[in-house]
C-alpha cells in the first residue's frame, strides 16, 4: 500500500476496476454476437431470394401460386371488373389505405405475398366478403387489390419487390 | 512470523466439515461427506405435513411422475426422430410402425403432455381455491407460473417436431406473435426462423430447444419444491399447523396416500391411451406439412384453447398477444390483488363463488377457442375474456374488502373435528 496518499490508491483500483469492467463486457459482447447471429438466415438462404415465373399461361380471373423464400406468393391476373373495384376504392373505407396503382405495376396483374400479416396462415382466394381474400385463421378480409379490409390483420398483404422481365415473364425477389 | 502478536486470539477456521451424520457404517461413511441421505430423512421421512391435506395435495407428486415419464419416454423417441423438414415426418410414422414398441412409446408421450396439463389445472385450481399463493407462499407461486410458460413453450415446440399440417401452421402462428413486436418485430421472426419463413431451419432448432426447456423445467421445479420445504404445505383449512395434533409425517401418510392419487390418475392416463390415443390430437396432424395451404380451421391444443380464445376476441394484432401473454401473467399478481387474510374457500362464501365461476369461464373460453371466430361466438368470446380479467383486477380486491368470512377454527385438528360434525362442507371427492 503507498504510504503517501490514499486518495490516489483508490482512483487507481477504480480505473482498473472500469478497464477490466469494460473489457469483460467488450468481450462477452463479442462472445454472443455469433451465437446470436448463427439463428439468422445464411448465406445460402439468401441466395435463393430471387424467381422467375412464367404467366403466359394464366387466364383472366385465375390466380397462380408459387413459392418464394419459403413462402407462397399469389399472382393473379384480374378480370376489368376486378381492377375496377379496386381502382375506385374510397380511401377513408381502407384499415392501411394504399391506393391500387402504387400496389400493382400492370393493373392486370397483381403480385402479392400470400401470408396473412395477421398470423401467417396462407389466405384463400376468390373468397370473403371483399372477393379478394380470406384467411380461414382469424378471420380477415381482403379485397381485389390484397388491401386488409376487415379481420385483425393490422396491414394489407404485402407485394413483393418483382419486375416484369418480359410481356410474359415476372422476377420475384 | 513476527507479525504474530502472542496473546491474540484467532477465529478457528473449519474447511472440512466431515462429519454430523445420524446414520453409521457405509451409509454414514458417504453421509458424512455429501449429506443428501440426512437431507432426504429430512425432507421426505421426518418431514411434517397438515393432516388435514386431501387428494388435492397429490398433484405435485403426479405431476413429477408425468415429469419423469415424459424425459424416459422423450429420450426414447429422441434415438429414432430425425430434426429434418424432409425426413421429420417420415421419422415419426417409423416410430409408429417399425421401431421396438415405438407406438407405445409415442403415444405414451403425447398423453402424457395432455395428462401434464390436467394434471397442473387442478393443481393451479388447488392454489386458487385454497389461498396457497398467499403469506408466506407468493415466491413459490410465482415461480409456479414460470413452470407453467416453460410448459407452454416446450409443448408448443414438441407439437411442431411431427412436422404435420397442425405442426406447422401452429408453429406459423405462434411464431408470427412475435412479429407483433413494435419495430423489430419483423427482425426477430426472421431471427427465430432462420429463414424467411418455418422450414427446416426452424425444426432443427425448435428440436434442441424442446429438449432444453425440458430440462429447464426439471431446474426451475426444484426451486419450487425447495421453496415448498421452506414455506410448508398449504392445507383445506388454510391454517398455519400449531403442534402435534395437527400433523402427520411426511412419509408413511402422505407417500402412501400420494400413491393412491398417482395410480388413479395414471390409471385414467393408460385408458386414453390405449383406447383413444388421439382423441386430444387433431387429425389433420396426420398430412405432411404443406406451407403452400392452411387447413381450413386450424386449432391449437387442447389446452391452449382458453388463452388461444382470448389472443382472437381482441381485433388488434399487438394488443391480442398482450392480452394473451397478460392473461397467464397476471396470475402472479394474485397474491397482492387477493389482500383477504382468510386463505381457504372453505371460508370465503363470496371469492368461493368467484373461484367457480372462474373455472366456468376456464372452460367456456376453451370451447370457443376451438370455434371458428365469428358470430356469437366472437361475442361470448370478448366476455368470456373481459370476466378472465375482472376476476383478478376487480373481484378479488372487491371481495377482499366487502367479503365477511366465515367462523373459522382455530386449528386444524379442531377443522377436522368440525368436518366430522358436519359444520364445514368440503370438496367430498377428493377427501382422504
Amino acid at each position: 500500500m503507498s504510504k503517501k496518499n490514499n486518495k490516489d490508491t483508490s482512483t487507481r483500483r477504480d480505473f482498473l476496476t472500469t478497464v477490466t469492467a469494460t473489457v469483460g463486457v467488450v468481450g462477452v459482447g463479442a462472445g454472443v454476437l455469433p451465437i446470436i447471429s448463427q439463428m439468422n438466415p445464411d448465406s445460402s438462404v439468401k441466395a435463393l431470394a430471387s424467381i422467375e415465373v412464367d404467366i403466359s399461361n394464366i387466364q383472366e380471373g385465375k390466380e397462380i401460386t408459387v413459392l418464394w423464400r419459403g413462402k407462397p406468393v399469389f399472382i393473379k391476373r384480374r378480370t376489368k371488373e376486378e381492377i375496377q373495384k379496386a381502382e375506385q376504392t374510397n380511401m377513408k373505407d381502407l384499415m392501411d389505405p394504399q391506393e391500387d396503382k402504387d400496389r400493382v405495376k400492370k393493373s392486370e396483374w397483381l403480385v402479392v405475398v400470400g401470408v396473412c400479416t395477421h398470423l401467417g396462415c396462407v389466405p384463400i382466394g376468390g373468397k370473403g366478403e371483399y372477393n379478394g381474400w380470406f384467411c380461414p385463421c382469424h378471420g380477415s378480409h381482403y379485397d381485389t387489390s390484397g388491401r386488409i379490409r376487415k379481420g385483425p390483420a393490422p396491414t394489407n398483404l404485402e407485394v413483393p419487390k418483382y419486375e416484369f422481365v418480359s410481356n410474359n415473364k415476372i422476377k420475384i425477389g | 512470523m513476527s507479525s504474530e502478536k502472542p496473546n491474540q486470539q484467532y477465529e478457528p477456521v473449519h474447511t472440512n466439515k466431515v462429519g454430523g451424520s445420524p446414520f453409521t457404517g457405509v451409509t454414514g461413511w458417504i453421509d458424512n461427506r455429501l449429506p443428501i441421505i440426512r437431507m432426504f430423512k429430512h425432507e421426505y421421512l421426518d418431514f411434517q405435513v397438515p393432516k388435514s391435506l386431501s387428494y388435492f395435495w397429490s398433484f405435485g407428486g403426479i405431476l413429477t411422475i408425468c415429469l419423469i415419464l415424459l424425459i424416459v419416454t422423450g429420450l426414447s423417441l429422441g434415438m429414432h426422430y430425425k430434426p429434418d423438414a424432409k425426413y421429420a415426418f417420415d421419422s415419426v410414422e417409423k416410430i409408429m410402425r417399425d421401431v421396438n414398441f415405438g407406438w407405445l412409446i409415442r403415444y405414451a408421450h403425447m398423453n402424457l403432455a395432455s395428462f401434464f396439463f390436467i394434471a397442473v389445472y387442478l393443481h393451479i385450481f388447488r392454489g386458487l381455491y385454497y389461498g396457497s399463493y398467499k403469506e408466506p407462499r407468493q415466491l413459490m407461486w410465482l415461480i409456479g407460473i414460470v413452470i407453467f410458460f416453460l410448459m407452454m413453450a416446450t409443448a408448443f415446440l414438441g407439437y411442431t417436431l411431427p412436422w404435420g399440417q397442425m405442426s406447422y401452421w401452429g408453429a406459423t402462428v405462434i411464431t408470427n406473435l412475435f412479429s407483433a413486436i413494435p419495430l423489430v418485430g419483423e427482425s426477430v421472426v426472421t431471427w427465430l426462423w432462420g429463414d424467411y419463413s418455418v422450414g427446416d431451419a426452424a425444426l432443427n432448432r425448435f428440436y434442441v430447444l424442446h429438449w432444453l426447456i425440458a430440462f429447464l423445467i426439471v431446474g426451475v421445479v426444484a426451486f419450487h419444491v425447495i421453496a415448498l420445504h421452506i414455506v410448508g404445505s398449504n392445507n383445506p383449512s388454510g391454517i398455519e399447523p400449531k403442534d402435534t395434533r395437527d400433523t402427520v409425517s411426511f412419509s408413511p401418510f402422505t407417500t402412501s396416500k400420494d400413491l393412491v392419487g398417482m395410480l388413479v390418475f395414471l390409471l385414467i392416463f393408460v385408458a386414453v391411451m390405449m383406447y383413444a390415443p388421439n382423441y386430444l390430437g387433431h387429425p389433420d396432424n396426420y398430412i405432411p406439412a404443406n406451407p403452400l395451404v392452411t387447413p381450413a380451421h386450424i386449432v391449437p391444443e387442447w389446452y391452449f384453447l382458453p388463452f388461444y380464445a382470448i389472443l382472437r376476441s381482441i381485433p388488434d394484432k399487438l394488443m391480442g398477444v398482450i392480452a394473451m401473454v397478460s392473461s397467464i401473467a397476471i396470475l402472479g399478481l394474485l397474491p397482492w390483488l387477493d389482500f383477504s387474510k382468510v386463505r381457504s374457500s372453505v371460508f370465503r362464501p363470496i371469492w368461493k363463488q368467484c373461484v367457480f365461476l372462474f373455472v366456468l369461464d376456464f372452460f367456456v373460453l376453451m370451447y370457443i377457442g376451438g370455434a371458428p371466430a365469428e358470430g356469437i361466438y366472437l361475442v361470448i368470446g370478448r366476455i368470456g375474456t373481459a370476466f378472465w380479467f375482472a376476476f383478478f383486477l376487480i373481484l378479488a380486491p372487491l371481495v377482499s374488502l366487502i367479503e365477511k368470512p366465515l367462523p373459522m377454527p382455530d386449528s386444524i385438528h379442531e377443522f377436522e373435528e368440525w368436518k366430522k360434525q358436519g359444520k364445514i362442507k368440503t370438496i367430498k371427492l377428493f377427501n382422504r
